[in-house]
């Protein structure tokens, strides 16, 4: 009966988002009279998990499963819910856990709903609300499946430490050959460089900036802030940009703490796509620019002068801070 | 090769979103409609299939009558024929279904579709399409060959990307990058008169029970305005950022 969630291990840690997952899952879980089990995927140390409130870990090891394999992880996350005979499966929203979603979805004989950003609006029925139209609405989903798969939105609940201890044990899991169909031939993967998908702060740039050679300002205004970069659609169409930055309705959705639009007008369909980071600064020339009609912070001024600046005394206050 | 393009009627990336009836359904006044765009990449992906490797295409839409002049526009950008599943796309798992009778009846060996529609946003009908009929499956693909009866596929992963190959048949979840923007075709003149004569077939529904329904929506609370702070005065925002926003 318990609620299953399945927590992302990477690079010798849970990703937040995974924590998040936990402490999500918890409030759900009490409000139902039952417990939280997680599954992980060659995991190492599980301990975290206890601390934001699950309380068994079902542990999967397997060197088959050492790269993501949708299908195969699905039939992880099926089989662990079967165990716990699981209503409520809680998957989060990175790109692979949104991949094998409706995967698990099917295999559960389950409904769906993708993009939820709060606790349910009531568990019977079971009503969730779930960001649609591109961030431009909010959508109350009832799922009517015995089994119901939820993927919570990045950011949307936070962090919530709970008291107690997860107890692991080793779960077996029957993979077959067809759960391996695909191939990987290679990754390619940047490293030591903070990803708009797991960045808590994005540093986005758009076409004010007026060419490639003023990136300079923006990539240190990230780095001194620890945030990944980001640009709008013209920059990445003019080749300013890689296409991986770009960020908006048709390009990467970004659901950061801090998002600081420099040099952005806020054409409706960036904001879209960025809408759902939780507080937004905007630089810009022009007072009259759509962005800082959505903004919660903007400097109405010349980026070449105010990030300069704004980096200067960022690191006076990083020094002071730490 | 028999490729299947799934495509989505949905307001345009521009349009104002409003609901009516009791915030019950989405107000399509005066609300333009277009193919949803993940799924025009791959639609222009799949008329590229055609013009180099002789692929034959057809569009498939789930939807009412009022969904042709989207289809109509796919059959004007090159696809030779089209379905109109004619039902309202109650979720999407009955929308999976009924693109799964499509694809049974039709042996598509390689089904394209968005990886997710810009109206729900649910990205759920490619992986559960793919999972009700046994295909390979690959998600956010920026890039996709075929080679006889093998498909390379770059997969957009957090932070990077990922090469696969797998046999056909499959499901390909297509975004930007399978081809670019200014691959993208607008129809010309010719392109729309023949589309006029193209086959849009419409196929009755098979049963099938959604396991979501949308109960209700909300737009979002009205924001407060912003608060400017003086160019000449960046520690207040850092202040602000600080101490209000508890962001930095």
């Amino acid at each position: 009966m318990s609620v299953l969630i399945y927590t992302e291990f990477s690079e010798g840690k849970f990703k937040k988002v995974a924590l998040e997952l936990a402490s999500y899952a918890k409030k759900i879980a009490e409000s139902l009279g039952t417990t939280v089990t997680a599954v992980t995927v060659n995991a190492g140390d599980v301990s975290a998990l206890g601390t934001y409130g699950v309380d068994k870990v079902l542990k999967v090891t397997d060197a088959k499963l050492d790269k993501f394999n949708a299908k195969a992880y699905a039939d992880v996350v099926k089989q662990a819910a079967q165990k716990e005979g699981a209503k409520v499966v809680i998957l989060s929203s990175t790109t692979d856990s949104l991949y094998m979603a409706p995967i698990v979805a099917v295999g559960l004989e389950a409904g769906y709903a993708s993009n939820v950003v709060a606790l349910p609006v009531s568990t019977n029925p079971f009503q969730v609300k779930r960001n649609a139209f591109s961030n431009k609405g909010f959508n109350i989903t009832e799922l009517t499946s015995d089994v119901k798969v939820i993927a919570l939105a990045k950011n949307s609940f936070g962090l919530v430490e709970a008291q107690g201890a997860a107890a692991a044990e080793d779960f077996a899991v029957t993979l077959n050959d067809a759960d391996f169909n695909i191939a990987i031939q290679s990754q390619d993967k940047t490293t030591g460089k903070v990803t708009i998908a797991d960045a808590e702060i994005v540093v986005s740039g758009g076409r004010g900036l007026k060419g490639p050679e003023n990136w300079g300002m923006i990539e240190e205004l990230a780095s001194v802030l620890g945030a990944a970069t980001a640009c709008s659609k013209p920059v990445s169409d003019l080749d300013w940009r890689p296409h991986s930055e770009h960020v908006g309705q048709t390009g990467k959705p970004v659901a950061a703490n801090l998002y600081i639009a420099v040099g952005i007008s806020g054409a409706i369909q960036h904001i879209a796509g960025i809408n759902a980071s939780k507080v937004k600064v905007v630089i810009n020339t022009d007072p009259e620019a759509p962005f800082f009609k959505v903004a919660d912070y903007g400097v109405v001024g010349d980026a070449f002068q105010i990030v300069p600046e704004l980096i200067t005394k960022l690191k006076e206050f990083k020094a002071n801070n730490n | 090769m028999k490729i299947l393009v799934c495509i989505s009627h949905v307001p345009d990336t521009t349009a104002k979103i409003n609901f009516t009836n009791g915030d019950t359904e989405f107000d399509t006044n005066g609300v333009q409609f277009v193919i949803n765009p993940n799924d025009e990449f791959g639609l222009t992906r799949a008329i590229w299939f055609k013009e180099k490797q002789g692929a034959h295409v057809t569009v498939v839409n789930v939807g009412g009558a009022d969904t042709e002049a989207t289809i109509r526009k796919a059959l004007a950008i090159g696809a030779d024929e089209a379905i109109r599943v004619n039902a309202n796309p109650t979720d999407g798992f009955f929308v999976a279904k009924q693109l799964a009778e499509v694809v049974k009846a039709g042996n598509y060996d390689v089904v394209i579709c968005g990886k997710e529609s810009l109206d729900y946003n649910g990205g759920m009908v490619p992986g559960m399409l793919a999972s009700l009929l046994g295909y390979n499956f690959v998600n956010s693909c920026v890039g996709a060959e075929i080679e006889g009866t093998k498909a390379t596929l770059i997969r957009e992963i957090d932070g990077g990307k990922e090469t696969l190959t797998a046999d056909l048949p499959i499901v390909i979840g297509g975004q930007k990058g399978i081809v670019e923007e200014k691959d993208l075709r607008i129809p010309n003149m010719r392109g729309i008169m023949t589309a006029r004569t193209k086959a849009l077939n419409v196929m009755e529904p098979v049963a099938a029970d959604a396991k979501t329904k949308a109960v209700k929506f909300e737009k979002p609370a009205p924001k407060s305005a912003v608060k400017l702070i003086s160019p000449d005065n960046l520690d207040e925002l850092i202040n602000l950022l600080h101490n209000e926003a508890k962001v930095i």
